[in-house]
């Protein structure tokens, strides 16, 4: 005796508490006859403890309830964005990703769009029922031309929304995909090509052989305003005339589709991939000193959180003051982040960067609110002093003319960094003297010993600087200490 | 149809409270031996029924059928 019965899913669906195994879905929903079929390939092919699905915001939603399989829900039009995280941290497993056609085709094309240029190693399932569902039937880019929805109450009219999205014929404009297929679900036929379809679907992500898409259409009875039959008449007969059924490339098995797209001459020596190098650690990655060995972060609750902002012109050497300090932070064994701004206006106009500096670990390493304030100009100084924190300290080149005051209770040193950089005959070194004005004014709250350590260590590929340096953080700090 | 030795004669098995009456495994039936019935299952919907001959146990019902637990097919 055999039994055709659902295999994959849960016995029982308690969504809303109760002892249930019915569907969210409307009498008639496509979503409900493809994901029997999603469930039953997994299952058939042993694939449920391998599989991550990620799901969809939509009338899909609920997936997670019925699946007996991994899952996580995306935000809506981010299962792509949020595939592409899976697929990369779990090499190992079968991701999946189940849209609609307002979840891919709308919101999240781009998301969608750009994983399969990349050709990430996940399946798309991706349900075109012409309609926004769940939100209560608006006009989705599926909707056909003349379609009625409760955006378009007089039918769509090109003219004014354009026409029907082709979501298989777009990707297939695409390098990377290995699958890309356009099944139905209106009819006994079109439900066995689609369950075959599934199939492979799985099949290339099991064997990771790359980013595959299936479009499936589907009836939306609700939101035709048409009964189940009625509904799957329309789907295999107005939608289908819109977007035909077929393989638009299987590379593996056929080739189809392949031909279309030109493939690239081999690249010229400049164009050549280059292997990426490995990094060890972030310090290497941004060029940051390293060579000083220190342990881990200890934690530390009495030591406060403090917040530096540096901010000037580019080349200034402002985001390398910000590493010191940050560098010194760690030698000290404190938690601590730095992170560089990168403004529109980045490209030789002004530069900043945030430090955080705890004795516990750090949530983020943007600074709002500085306890600590430098500015080596008068742009930076204007835009920032006034959200200097009450307590704080703002240290600015002499050079800057104070228009504006800092709030109440923040002090201000002027400092002439860049003239005495001058002076000493090292121009460059005015970020120097913003370290030494830090260490005078006891700003950091850390060790002398490892801010210096960390300047000399920030030379490290030019050993000749490193006492030049040593000895004007000295003098200057000297000098600034004179009353 | 029953197979020798088994005894066992297709058949679809229908949860009426599972069903949602959509009619779509009624069109899909090659035999024709579903129908909707008159009664109202839990949900307050006319659920679908088999008349109780004809079935071949091809399992069009289920695959049409947009509920996982509605209907299932038994078949020697
Ligand atoms: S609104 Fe349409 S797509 Fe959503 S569950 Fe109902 S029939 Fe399915
Ligand atoms: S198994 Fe086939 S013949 Fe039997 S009730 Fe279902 S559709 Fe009809
Ligand atoms: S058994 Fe399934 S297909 Fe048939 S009427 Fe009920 S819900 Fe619809």
């Amino acid at each position: 005796m055999k039994t055709i019965e659902q295999k994959g899913m849960y016995q029982k669906f308690p969504r809303s508490g109760k002892d249930t195994r019915v569907t969210h879905y409307c009498a008639g929903c496509g979503h409900g006859i493809v994901n029997k079929l999603v469930a039953e390939c997994c299952a058939e092919m042993g694939l449920q403890d391998r599989t991550i699905f990620v799901d969809p915001v939509g009338c899909g939603v609920f997936t997670y309830y019925y699946w007996d399989a991994a899952h996580i829900s995306a935000a809506h039009g981010r299962a792509s964005a949020a595939a592409t995280g899976v697929c990369r941290a779990r090499p190992d497993a079968v991701t999946i990703a189940y849209q609609g056609d307002g979840d891919l085709g709308a919101i999240g094309f781009n998301n969608a769009f750009q994983a399969a240029s990349r050709g990430e190693k996940f399946g798309c399932i991706f349900i075109n029922n012409s309609l926004y569902g769940m939100t209560g039937g608006q006009m989705a880019p599926t909707t056909l031309e003349g379609e009625k929805t409760t955006t378009t109450p007089f039918g769509r009219d090109p003219a004014l929304t354009g026409h029907p999205l082709h979501v298989c014929e777009v990707f297939s404009q695409l390098q990377a995909p290995v699958y890309i297929a356009r099944v139905s679900v209106a009819d006994t036929k079109r439900i066995l090509q689609c369950k075959a379809a599934i199939k492979r679907l799985f099949e290339i992500q099991r064997d990771r052989k790359g980013y595959a898409l299936l479009e499936i259409l589907a009836p939306c009875p609700t939101n035709f305003g048409m009964n189940p039959l009625k509904a799957a008449e329309f789907c295999k007969n107005e939608m289908e005339a819109e977007f035909p059924l077929g393989v638009f490339r299987d590379t593996e098995k056929t080739g189809v589709g392949e031909a279309a797209i030109p493939k690239p001459q081999a690249p010229s020596a400049i164009l050549a991939v280059k292997p990426v190098p490995q990094f060890a650690t972030c310090a290497e990655l941004f060029g940051v000193p390293d060579g000083v060995d220190a342990p881990p972060a200890e934690n530390d609750p009495s030591v406060p959180e403090r917040r530096f902002k540096f901010a000037g012109y580019g080349g200034q050497g402002i985001l390398s003051l910000g590493i010191c300090v940050a560098e010194a932070a760690r030698l000290q064994r404190r938690h601590t982040l730095w992170f560089p701004s990168y403004g529109p206006e980045q490209r030789g106009g002004s530069a900043s960067c945030s430090v955080v500096v705890s004795g516990t670990p750090i949530g983020s390493p943007t600074v709002e609110h500085p306890d600590v304030l430098v500015c080596m100009n008068q742009p930076s100084y204007e835009r920032f002093v006034g959200d200097v924190k009450k307590g704080g300290i703002v240290i600015v080149d002499a050079s800057v003319p104070i228009m504006k005051q800092p709030p109440e209770g923040v002090k201000l040193h002027q400092v002439p960094a860049i003239k005495m950089a001058e002076d000493f005959g090292v121009p460059k070194a005015a970020n120097t003297m913003m370290l030494a004005a830090l260490r005078a004014f006891k700003a950091t709250g850390l060790d002398d010993e490892h801010l210096e350590t960390a300047l000399c260590a920030s030379f490290k590929k030019k050993p000749q600087l490193i006492e030049k340096n040593r000895d004007l953080l000295h003098r200057a700090e000297a000098a600034l200490k004179q009353p | 149809m029953s197979e020798e030795g088994t005894g066992v004669v297709a058949h679809p098995e229908i949860e009426e409270d599972s069903c949602k009456g959509c009619g779509r495994c009624v069109a899909a039936c090659p035999r024709k031996c579903l129908e909707l019935k008159v009664t109202l299952n839990k949900m307050g919907i006319k659920p679908v029924g088999y008349t109780g001959t004809g079935c071949i146990g091809c399992g069009m019902c289920f695959y049409n059928c947009p509920e996982p637990y509605a209907i299932k097919v038994v078949k020697p």
